[in-house]
């Protein structure tokens, strides 16, 4: 009775009109029957969204220049404190320079076992991150739509959910057969709770009156479920997905770190033990950039299946 | 288009809703509504914000169920959403996520109809509203105005025995509105499909309107029935015949009285009851 009431009196103006209303499209309507005001908008659009490009290009060259500024000046901060081994507090005399990381990168590829361990690391993530967006997505779904489900499932899940992913590890390797299960477990772990509760949230932020548009037009539960709740839960199903990917990386590294054989963290914590240095930095840079590749294509996969955000952020920024 | 038995006769008899209200009390938003709508019938509900007229549609859509009384589509009860029952509704509803033709054809792919023929249908109906052009936009990429359209058409799609709108042009400027006032007269003559229109908008439930019902506010009750026997097709000229602003004026005066109870009430929620009852009703009109 509540939410028919807020229906009742909820009857504000929208902000969108005003966005929408462009002079040409309201005076072909005017002067026209209908038939005829299909014809100016999509013209019309054409000179200010090229106008956009160009703009939007220019502010991109610019961006661009400042970003390689920043990272060759960082790239030049680095060489610097290592080639005068600065020991102000912070002591840079162990750091290897970025010649050092360079040649080790070079040579740690004579030999497949890093490449090797780039490999299992990556299987890892995509096993864990892989059940964790299955199952993230589809209990977030249900837990946001069905009252049921909510009660039953969500405050067990709350009450796990305070537990960081590496404080599972012991307990973990006590679970599970062997130690490669118990990695992926935790880098699902990590993964699992940003995407259930971004799905939840995305499922609760839906418009009611969509809910309610689709049922007026016969929608089924099945077909609600299928083409109002999922694609409307979409854009943040995909924030909870970017997000669980860094969580995922940050648990499987600690993971391997911890208990690991093999896998780019364990790689990484053996060289520090073999006191091999430069090959330490080679770790922490391959670790970035693949956790920077996993998120970039979550960003694209993500910008694929919502092809109409397009047109909403361009709005946005304009 | 409509067989004897579902011709969209539309009955309420005697209904009565109450709401619970935050604060634990309750209202009675409706209260012993009757209404008709004939098959093929314009009708209008106009009356003050927060008379329950948007109640009474909701009702009918099936969003909502009555404490008492009965709501009948052609006799048969209604008890929840149908695709009979086309909605068009205040705020924009189209499903950002669907093109333009693909949030037409919803409710055809509901009832299973075979693509081709959902694609037909809706390229017909986009024609009629002259948004062909638009059928592969999505809706954030269409002014408001073409929104609502795509909103009636979609409504439409499915050959509803009756039309609910519940204020569909009140977000729109005076310009579009008129507007689109036209498109749906030019629609509704091709296809007359009972209609029942929420508005506060005297102009626009007399230029649309076959009857017009005005309701009270808190409680809801219907007021007056006013039958609008203006000629069709109705054309902008209308609005300046000596029976249309006859009808405006009858229509005014029996508003105007609801709107100041309405506004009272409010005062006097605000706590300026002051203002209600030393200055009372009429004085208040008197400041406007």
């Amino acid at each position: 009775m509540k939410s028919a009431m807020s229906a009742v009196t909820h009857k504000g103006g929208n902000p969108h009109i005003a966005a929408g209303a462009s002079p040409a499209h309201l005076s072909a309507v005017t002067n026209s029957p209908p038939q005829r005001s299909a014809q100016p908008s999509p013209a019309g659009a054409g000179s200010p969204k090229r106008n956009t490009w160009f703009r939007k290009w220019r502010a991109n060259r610019l961006d661009a220049g400042l970003g390689l500024v920043s990272l060759v000046t960082m790239l030049l901060l680095w060489y610097l404190v290592t080639r005068f081994r600065i020991d102000f507090y912070v002591r840079f005399t162990n750091v290897p320079s970025p010649a050092d990381v360079l040649q080790k990168f070079i040579e740690i590829n004579h030999t497949t076992s890093f490449l090797d361990n780039v490999l299992i690391s990556l299987r890892r993530i995509w096993l864990g991150f892989g059940i964790a967006a299955i199952l993230g997505v589809s209990l977030g779904l249900l837990v946001g739509r069905y009252r049921m489900v909510r009660g039953l499932l969500f405050p067990a899940l709350e009450a796990l959910r305070p537990i960081p992913a590496i404080a599972w590890v012991p307990i973990s390797v006590m679970l599970w057969p062997s130690n490669e299960v118990s990695i992926v477990f935790i880098t699902f772990l990590g993964a699992f709770f940003p995407i259930l509760l971004n799905t939840v949230e995305g499922v609760h932020a839906i418009d009611k009156v969509l809910l309610r548009a689709a049922s007026s037009l016969g929608a089924s539960e099945a077909s609600m479920f299928r083409h109002v709740v999922l694609p409307g839960a979409l854009p943040h199903i995909f924030t909870g997905l970017a997000l669980g990917m860094g969580v995922a990386w940050v648990s499987l590294i600690a993971a391997e770190m911890i208990s690991g054989q093999f896998g780019v963290g364990y790689a990484t914590w053996e060289a520090y033990s073999l006191i091999s240095y430069p090959e330490i930095v080679v770790g922490m840079i391959t670790i970035g950039l693949l956790g920077w590749i996993c998120s970039a294509l979550i960003r694209i996969v993500g910008s694929m299946s919502m092809p109409w955000l397009a047109f909403t952020t361009r709005r946005g920024k304009s | 288009m409509s067989t004897d038995k579902h011709s969209g006769r539309i009955e309420i008899e005697d209904a009565r809703i109450h709401f619970e209200q935050a604060d634990g009390g309750r209202f009675t938003a409706i209260d012993g509504v009757s209404l008709t709508i004939e098959p093929g019938e314009f009708v209008s509900i106009i009356g003050p914000s927060g008379c329950g007229k948007s109640t009474v549609l909701n009702v009918l859509a099936g969003f909502l169920q009555l404490d008492e009384g009965t709501a009948l589509l052609d006799g048969a009860r209604i008890s929840r959403p149908g695709a009979e029952r086309g909605v068009v509704f205040q705020q924009y509803s189209l499903f950002p996520w669907m093109t333009v033709r693909k949030n037409v054809e919803f409710g055809l792919k509901m009832q299973n109809v075979p693509a081709t023929k959902r694609e037909t249908t809706a390229r017909g109906l986009l024609g009629i509203a002259g948004l062909l052009a638009f059928e592969n936009h999505y809706p954030d990429q269409l002014s408001g105005g073409m929104k609502q359209r795509v909103g009636i058409v979609r409504a439409l799609a499915t050959s509803p025995r009756v039309l609910l709108m519940d204020e569909p042009f009140g977000a729109l400027d005076a310009q579009t509105r008129s507007v689109m006032q036209e498109v749906l007269t030019n629609m509704w003559q091709r296809l007359r499909t009972s209609v029942l229109f929420i508005t506060h908008d005297i102009d626009e439930a007399i230029f649309l309107s076959d009857r017009v019902y005005v309701m009270t506010a808190r409680p809801g009750r219907i007021k007056a029935v006013v039958p609008i026997n203006l000629p069709r097709p109705r054309t902008p000229e209308t609005t300046t015949s000596s029976e249309y602003v006859a009808l405006v004026q009858q229509l005014r005066s029996l508003i105007r009285a609801e709107s100041i109870q309405a506004m009272g009430g409010e005062f006097a929620q605000a706590g300026l009851a002051g203002l209600d009852t030393e200055v009372g009703p009429e004085g208040i009109g008197a400041l406007f």
